[in-house]
């Protein structure tokens, strides 16, 4: 009874904890400007199906693939078994579900060895993240805690995955003794090579198998609230960010409407003048992204493939998409604060601009789309990046000067050099 | 041969009471730039050869205001869009062929939205469609038969608009040993140039782009590189003197391998 007020306890905590901290997020992501992306449903569940469910996009680098499927797939499916676990922490049941009979052994089976897959998986990865010299993990972003935070993920996976065998291989030898709570159930293709390390004595075996209960189940709660502080949040959002993915070609870029209302009001001045207040051109803060690219940052899990692809990064230079990602996410995250703090966002002398990132950055970047098409959950980090060039050219006047000096060329003479515009068809002649 | 062409452009046509059926949207680089002057004098012969009705705006032509959206001067690129239009709309242009990504782009995804809606394709793809009609067909014994061929995807044209067969199915018909670079299509290395680089210096780096794109030409073991961009072209060409490859590998555009192919 006590273990089942406790298991209560903190099972409701855990859950309002994450309630609070996914609400907060929510209205973070909220903070954004509008931006239409509940048109064509039909093509937009096909997308999230094929990349965020099929994982389409992963399968560029076959090997990282396969091993992140097999995590994947044991993530998802052995949560059918945290739901037994749940139900049998509020009720004193054990193994609630083994009245399913052979349906169950299946299932144990299949969560062993997804089980095994997913342990398997996370050794391979903390080996590839710190021993391996891959390019994409290493970068100067990926210093200090979100290094740690990486790590931090695989061995909780790990221990998580570790304690469920030794719970499971704990009840099998109990079961085996002929121990009366622990009636014959399941089928433990994998933990059946863990028996020989556990102790002879019922006692001690059941303190390890309650051990590894508790670990485990306690350990997924943690799981869920740290999700919120790190960068593992994908395995949630990687779903709606899909699903609210840009549908039109990869070059094609939005036209500022409020830019389209001046111009025309130039061009024609039988026009009225535009009405429209606009509060600011580009952008210098992450308010005046769009609530996709603030999703786009939460989604962010920092595989850096975008930063690898990145013709600017790996040729030296100082822009990295990931490194756009996560600090737009950074910064979003201390304007929450802020706002929580102060009821509304008061100025605190700082900008996703210059702060977060520097100009050298931004003008770095080749608009090639390498970084989106890289992204496995489609994340944009080019359009961040235009934001903040139409933040630097149209408000503060601030582009190199080659780039003013071709801005000028194509207003006088309308070609990004110093040619005269009288002279556009002399190659016919020459 | 070449002065022997008459390109018209679109006010002429209109002054002799005819009207072009293609307007020929040749770009900056290719009215200004030597080098992509060859590609664009490639195109006039093939749309020439074959017989298609096409005029060019001449004087008439604005930059896109590609350089400028990418650069983040929105006011600029959308009043280089409206003049831009207002002289299509005018001529009632339906059809344009463009001898540039970047102006392929911005003409086919970015105008419609502010007034300028013409069906645009690139001049690789008018020539595979030219090819596939059988107008178009290297003639026998074509200089590049058995050549190490390789192509460089312009991001513009590749990832941006998807257009990846096109132009290889134009080298396709060559009968030469054609070769993917290691980073090719949708994984296509940029050349460096785009997002308005083409007419800034470079951030400090370990090295520049294009020659880092060159590398992987030069593993490919090709000798000639097909270029589909004329930005590309410069980057690709400065990359190999770079490398001092410029005796080994040939930088061409595919507009300028096909009219070789039909000797025209």
């Amino acid at each position: 009874m006590m273990g089942q007020i406790i298991f209560f306890c903190l099972f409701v905590l855990a859950v309002a904890i994450f309630a609070r901290n996914a609400s907060r997020i929510y209205k973070n992501i909220k903070l954004g400007k509008a931006i239409n992306r509940n048109d064509r449903p039909v093509e937009r569940l096909k997308l999230m199906f094929l990349i965020a469910f099929g994982q389409k996009k992963m399968f560029k680098k076959p090997l990282p693939a396969l091993l992140h499927l097999g995590v994947y797939v044991g993530f998802c499916i052995i949560n059918i078994e945290m739901l037994e676990i749940v139900i049998d922490g509020l009720f004193g049941t054990h193994r609630v579900f083994s009245s399913l009979g052979s349906v169950y052994n299946g299932l144990i089976y299949a969560f062993e060895w997804l089980a095994f897959a997913v342990l398997f998986s996370c050794i391979i990865f903390l080996i590839r993240r710190n021993a391996l010299h891959i390019y994409r993990f290493s970068g100067r972003e990926l210093k200090n805690w979100p290094k740690t935070d990486a790590n931090l993920i695989l061995i909780a996976e790990i221990l998580l995955m570790t304690a469920f065998l030794f719970m499971n291989a704990a009840d099998f030898k109990l079961q085996q003794l002929g121990h009366p709570t622990y009636h014959t159930a399941g089928a433990f293709p994998v933990s059946q090579f863990l028996v020989p390390l556990l102790p002879e004595s019922a006692s001690a075996l059941m303190i390890t198998e309650r051990f590894c209960w508790w670990f485990h189940i306690i350990g997924v709660l943690a799981f869920l609230n740290y999700l919120p502080i790190s960068k593992h949040l994908h395995i949630i959002l990687a779903f709606p960010n899909t699903y609210f993915s840009k549908l039109e070609p990869k070059g094609k870029f939005n036209n500022m409407p409020a830019v389209t209302e001046e111009v025309k009001a130039m061009l024609d001045p039988s026009l009225p003048p535009p009405t429209g207040e606009v509060s600011r051109f580009g952008v210098k803060d992450v308010q005046d992204l769009t609530w996709k690219n603030l999703l786009d940052a939460y989604t962010c899990t920092e595989c850096g493939r975008c930063t690898a692809a990145c013709p600017a990064n790996i040729t030296g230079k100082l822009l990295s998409p990931r490194k756009i990602m996560m600090d737009t996410r950074d910064r979003l995250a201390e304007v929450g604060q802020n706002m929580a703090k102060n009821g509304d966002f008061k100025d605190d002398s700082k900008s996703l601009i210059d702060t977060y990132i520097t100009r050298e950055e931004i003008w770095a970047c080749t608009t090639c789309n390498a970084c989106v098409e890289a992204c496995p959950v489609n994340i944009d980090p080019l359009e961040i990046i235009i934001g903040l060039r139409q933040y630097a050219v149209m408000e503060e006047s601030q582009a190199p000067a080659s780039i003013n000096a071709m801005f000028g060329n194509l207003e006088n003479n309308g070609a990004p050099w110093k040619y005269a515009q009288a002279d556009r068809a002399n190659w016919r002649n020459e | 041969m070449e002065n022997q062409l008459h390109i018209p452009t679109v006010a002429e046509m209109i002054a002799k009471g005819e009207r072009p059926d293609l307007l020929f949207w040749v770009g900056c680089a290719g009215s200004f730039d030597e080098r992509a002057q060859r590609i664009t004098k490639s195109i006039c012969k093939i749309l020439h050869h074959v017989g298609i009705k096409y005029a060019i705006l001449g004087t008439e032509e604005n930059c896109t205001g590609d350089p400028a959206k990418r650069a983040g001067n929105e006011f600029l690129f959308q009043m280089q869009a409206m003049m831009n239009i207002e002289v299509l709309n005018g001529y009632e242009i339906t059809k344009i062929v463009t001898a540039c990504p970047h102006c392929f782009n911005t003409l086919k995804n970015e105008y419609p939205n502010l007034g300028g809606n013409f069906e645009v394709v690139h001049h690789t793809q008018l020539i595979q469609s030219l090819i596939a009609e059988g107008k178009l067909k290297p003639a026998d014994g074509n200089e590049f038969k058995g050549k190490g061929i390789t192509y460089h995807d312009p991001c513009y044209l590749g990832r941006a608009n998807e257009v990846y067969e096109a132009p290889r199915q134009v080298l396709e018909v060559l009968d030469a040993d054609l070769v993917e670079l290691k980073r090719c299509r949708s994984n296509g290395l940029c050349c460096g140039a785009g997002g308005a680089q083409m007419f800034k210096e470079p951030e400090p780096g370990k090295k520049d782009v294009n020659v880092e794109r060159v590398e992987d030409v030069i593993e490919s073991k090709a000798t000639i590189v097909a270029a589909a961009c004329p930005f590309c072209m410069t980057m690709l060409r400065d990359g190999v003197k770079a490398k001092e490859k410029e005796h080994e590998i040939q930088v061409l555009d595919i507009a300028e391998i096909t009219a070789k192919a039909n000797k025209l």
